[in-house]
């Protein structure tokens, strides 16, 4: 583990126009969010559907570490890094409401998020399985003599399966240009970490591959942005990282689940909000006098009207076209 | 016309894409510095380097996903397992990843990469080296699946595979890689979805792939003794399935014998008798007959091994029952 990594590096050491900027991602995705929950009470978004509400520190400091031509791979929980790469909201939406204008084109829906030209891989649905895919787009560029990287993020869960293993092994055998992010919130679905693995330290595992590992605050987004740009530094040079990303969320497991229950107490939960990225965030940029109240508040009237439009983009879109059943099953 | 090792045409076919195409490249354990398992890919390192001849761990699911996530980003990977029995380790990656992405991102994720090794049983093996896997892989819409039985179709059947956009099951006979054949020199590529007819014959057909091809032609040498002609259908390619080149020799002949390495239940054979009953029902004369695998694991013994496979005699058999002769 790196200490330096591990460290909150303080907020001034990024520019205040990237602070303000961080603000402004993070409550876009918990205003999105919180619509994406409206919209499936309402029936608007049918399957499962995985909230990121207390998570947004996670997508919002590791991207703010990439280049536009940098690579990204999620898991299913991946609207805010989709909404944080620039998908447009209207697109995520309309996705999630299963429309020929979303970013699939209404074929993937919430677990399935592409965007080709900005280089998001996808929403992946089984847990681990895009962990090898990471490894694979880092050979790629390894391959093409690129200095891109890609950041891979899964749940801590996702520790469990043997692809996160197969493919951690190769990325430090090869070298790949990879940052393997793990974003522990603690429980997959409803089955607590240390009541299926023997090694609890998520971090820890990088030593059986020799790799570099760091344990960052999930919570405070200007440690993860500082740990996140340490190890892009260090995989653009051939050197593979684990991070594990210490968050929570607030929310059940997806919209089917209860937010507490036979897992975990609601003291618990509320105790963890305690820890809210955002409201830790307005603190900061309050107390250093980088935004007043006013503006934080104009802010998230100006999130709330976008993500409004979003979801009125979404409800008034298309379906696909009945043709869409049949497109794509093979390319050309 | 040059005559090769089945084994040969395939490296012919990897040498020349790889020459071709520097987006090519091959993985899987064992295909570099070894040669391959099967000597597939010999010469091939130190033709192309390490770069792009990658020797990988024994982990099929990483490293078939790290297949995809290259193709993803723009590679054209070969990925060679072993055999196939291996690769159920990496069925997640070839079904839930590969076959799914074009699809599941709206089109944007082409995946043109190829996955290949010997499948079907060799020699006393055992029950978890001798398995055919093709009816499960040919489920999967999203994929294609090929299973060559001749020299020259394994080189033409493997470039195409290679230029295609789309993920592509390459079932290699792991008792075929020594087997000759004539090969025809200069470009080679047979396009993926065409069955072609090994024999001519009129009295009745006989379908098959890969290493049944042998099993129908050594039967159907043994009807024509007999004074029945046999016709020989080889699919060649699993999924796409050339339809219109079983009901064609069907319509000619009126009776049918299916043929394959794999098992009885829900097998190859099970979809192709379900297109002739669809589309050329008023024209046989006969119910069609199965030859397959019994439904029971590959037996290490020689002689229970025999029993278990499909054999010419076997085929004879279901032939002359469809001739109503016995």
């Amino acid at each position: 583990m790196s200490p330096a990594a591990t460290a909150a590096i303080p907020g001034k050491k990024v520019s205040a126009d990237l602070q303000r900027s961080m603000l402004r991602q993070m409550l876009l995705i918990r205003r999105f969010e919180e619509k994406a929950a409206e919209a499936y009470a309402l029936g608007k978004i049918g399957g499962f559907c995985h909230l990121y509400i207390g998570q947004e520190a996670v997508a919002v400091g590791t991207i703010a570490a990439l280049r536009d031509d940098d690579y990204l791979i999620c898991s299913y929980r991946e609207h805010g890094q989709a909404l944080v790469r620039g998908i447009p909201a209207t697109a995520v939406m309309a996705e999630l409401f299963g429309k020929a204008t979303g970013c699939s084109h209404g074929k993937g829906g919430s677990m399935h998020l592409f965007d080709a030209k900005r280089h998001f891989m996808g929403g992946h649905g089984i847990v681990g399985g895009h962990i090898p895919l990471a490894a694979g787009i880092g050979f790629a560029v390894k391959y093409k003599g690129g200095d891109q990287v890609c950041l891979c993020y899964f749940g801590e869960a996702a520790v469990n399966i043997g692809a996160f293993h197969e493919a951690l092994n190769m990325a430090a055998v090869w070298k790949l240009p990879v940052v393997f992010i793990c974003e522990n919130n603690r429980y997959g679905m409803g089955t607590a970490f240390e009541r299926v693995a023997a090694l609890t330290d998520v971090a820890a595992h990088a030593t059986s591959y020799d790799m570099a590992s760091a344990e960052v605050d999930g919570m405070d987004v200007f440690a993860v942005h500082a740990a996140t740009t340490k190890a892009v530094a260090d995989a653009r040079q051939g050197k593979p990282t684990l991070l594990e990303i210490r968050t929570y969320r607030f929310m059940g497991h997806s919209m089917s689940d209860p937010l507490h229950g036979v897992y975990r107490t609601k003291e618990e939960v509320e105790e963890q909000k305690k820890r809210d990225p955002i409201a830790a965030l307005t603190h900061h940029l309050r107390d250093e006098g980088i935004m007043d109240q006013a503006a934080i508040d104009a802010l998230d009237a100006e999130i709330h009207a976008e993500v409004d439009q979003a979801v009125k983009f979404a409800d008034e879109s298309p379906d696909p076209d009945p043709d869409a059943l049949m497109r794509d099953v093979l390319a050309d | 016309m040059p005559t090769l090792t089945y084994r040969d045409a395939l490296n012919q076919a990897l040498r020349e894409e790889m020459q071709r195409d520097p987006n090519v490249f091959l993985m899987g354990e064992e295909v570099g510095l070894y040669q391959g398992a099967y000597k597939v890919s010999r010469g091939l390192l130190e033709e192309f380097g390490p770069q792009r001849v990658v020797d990988t761990p024994i982990a099929e699911l990483g490293f078939a996903g790290i297949g995809v996530g290259a193709a993803m980003a723009g590679l054209r990977p070969v990925v060679e397992f072993m055999t196939w029995n291996f690769a159920i380790l990496a069925l997640d990656q070839i079904v839930n990843s590969a076959a799914k992405m074009l699809y599941m991102s709206g089109g944007q994720f082409p995946m043109p990469l190829v996955f290949r090794g010997p499948n079907g049983a060799a020699l006393q093996l055992g029950a978890q080296h001798s398995q055919a896997w093709e009816s499960w892989l040919a489920h999967i819409p999203g994929l294609k699946v090929v299973a060559p039985a001749t020299p020259a179709d394994a080189k033409g059947l493997l470039k195409a595979a290679i230029r295609d956009n789309n993920p592509v099951i390459v079932l290699e006979g792991e008792m075929l890689y020594n087997t000759k054949g004539e090969v025809p020199e200069g470009e080679l590529v047979i396009p993926i979805g065409q069955a072609d007819v090994k024999r001519p014959g009129n009295d009745v057909t006989i379908i098959c792939h890969s290493k049944t091809v042998s099993v129908a032609l050594k039967a159907a040498d043994q009807l024509q003794e007999a004074g029945i002609s046999a016709e020989v259908v080889d699919l060649r390619s699993i999924r796409p399935l050339d339809e219109a080149a079983v009901i064609a020799s069907v319509t000619k002949t009126n009776r049918c014998v299916v043929v394959e390495e794999g098992w009885h239940h829900c097998g190859v054979g099970a979809q192709v008798v379900d297109i002739i009953q669809r589309d050329a029902f008023d024209h046989l004369d006969a119910p069609v007959q199965r030859v397959t695998q019994v439904d029971a694991p590959m037996p290490y013994n020689k002689v229970l091994e025999r029993a278990a496979k499909s054999t010419p005699e076997k085929v004879v058999a279901a032939a002359r029952r469809v001739l109503y002769l016995d």
